[in-house]
């Protein structure tokens, strides 16, 4: 299976029907196409949206529904929108159940960089840090590894974008939790082995006895 | 609320003025406005948007024209020319954490001096500000934000100048329109008063100062 659809799929199932969701840009999207369609999920879109809904066909955009990058979306039954203070106090105010965000690097702490690599990329933090210190449950989406190298650190040298730690990072080798604050491996992706995690994870990580595989 | 046409509205924009603009990666903003910006070519601009949009579309055509001094926004990663401006120290940006930005333009907008967020605590956010607790937890002070100008675009504005707004193109308009000094609207319709019930009404007329006339 291809990675990025084990994290978003495991994901998928984090999601209770009747939550409000925010989903960033880049894997997390992806999450949506996941939700079985009897969960009833609302999704909230930063720029002023709970009820997004799929891209809308060719010919049918509207120039002034939007999602949070500029892309045409389309709203079903049901949705509401509302100015950016109401968006924001919704997500600041814990109304928020769950935000999947991508992520630069976490740590063994659980607390996450994904908004800037100082001297190469500073695009600016946009909603993200209001994210993740507000919603409710803060969940990683994210390649465990890029270009070999380990994004589960003992500590994140990039800038941190929240002192709050996250609640779970889903990757496309396992599931980490951060109970008593320390990195622990929940599951293990299909065909991957304790032992392979350990060896690609540069933080340290607890092992409980029994790690169960995830059920995709 | 007085009708004016574009040419003249943007007139009364000295160069080197603070103006905030509405939109949300160009969707909500007024591109009639932008557009005579840069016809009338006013430099030194000190903007406050939400983000840099795109070259070529919303406040992008600001960065195009390098009419841009000063950027306070939240987000400018999908416009390159406004990256490149910033890393070569054209313009000088402050980035600001999106509910953080908002309610700072909304306290200028209500009379309040700033807010007390959650947001950034212990990140490079925090670096020169206040920390303040309350009930044990800390709390950044934030301060308010307004400009001397407000471009805010509407979906409809009725003769007098209420203004509703549209989907996601409401977005950070009504609040910027409580804002600044001076308050300059343009609208995708003009409609006889009444049409906008009272209960609809997102900005009341006497927050208006100028709505953009049809061509």
């Amino acid at each position: 299976m291809d990675p990025q659809i084990i994290i978003a799929r495991r994901v998928a199932q984090e999601l209770k029907s009747g939550n409000l969701v925010n989903l960033g840009i880049g894997i997390p999207t992806l999450v949506a196409n996941y939700v079985p369609s009897d969960l009833k999920v609302f999704f909230q879109s930063e720029n002023g949206l709970i009820g997004t809904g799929p891209i809308p066909e060719q010919g049918m955009a509207h120039p002034l529904l939007t999602d949070a990058g500029g892309r045409p979306i389309s709203a079903l039954p049901g949705a509401a929108t509302f100015d950016s203070a109401m968006s924001f106090g919704l997500i600041r105010g814990g109304h928020v159940d769950v935000t999947v965000l991508g992520g630069l690097q976490v740590d063994a702490h659980g607390l996450l960089a994904n908004w800037m690599i100082p001297g190469k990329m500073v695009p600016g933090m946009g909603g993200a840090m209001d994210l993740v210190s507000g919603a409710k449950r803060v969940i990683v989406a994210m390649q465990h590894a890029a270009k070999g190298k380990s994004k589960i650190v003992p500590k994140c040298n990039l800038p941190l974008t929240s002192a709050r730690p996250v609640s779970l990072v889903v990757t496309d080798m396992a599931v980490i939790g951060f109970p008593d604050g320390k990195a622990t491996l929940l599951e293990t992706a299909p065909g991957v082995s304790v032992g392979e995690i350990l060896a690609v994870t540069e933080a340290e990580l607890f092992v409980p006895d029994h790690v169960p595989e995830m059920k995709l | 609320m007085k009708a004016v046409s574009v040419e003249e509205a943007v007139a009364m924009i000295p160069a080197g003025a603070s103006v905030m603009v509405g939109g949300f990666m160009g969707v909500g903003t007024p591109e009639r406005l932008l557009d005579e910006l840069v016809r009338q070519n006013k430099t030194g601009l000190s903007l406050i948007c939400n983000d840099a949009a795109i070259p070529g579309k919303g406040v992008g055509k600001l960065f195009d024209a390098g009419q841009v001094a000063k950027l306070t926004a939240t987000h400018i990663g999908l416009n390159p020319k406004a990256q490149q401006q910033m890393l070569g120290n054209q313009i000088s940006v402050e980035l600001v954490p999106q509910g953080t930005f908002v309610e700072r333009i909304r306290a200028g907008g209500c009379g309040l001096g700033g807010v007390l967020t959650p947001t950034g605590v212990g990140t490079l956010v925090a670096e020169g500000k206040r920390q303040i607790e309350v009930d044990g937890k800390p709390f950044l002070l934030e301060t308010a934000i307004r400009a001397q100008f407000a471009l805010v675009h509407a979906f409809l504005a009725d003769y007098l100048g209420n203004l509703t707004y549209a989907l996601t193109a409401r977005n950070f308009n009504p609040i910027m329109a409580m804002a600044a000094d001076t308050v300059i609207v343009t609208a995708e319709h003009i409609v006889p008063v009444g049409v906008i019930a009272p209960d609809h009404v997102v900005t009341p007329a006497p927050l208006v100062d100028y709505l953009i006339a049809n061509g």
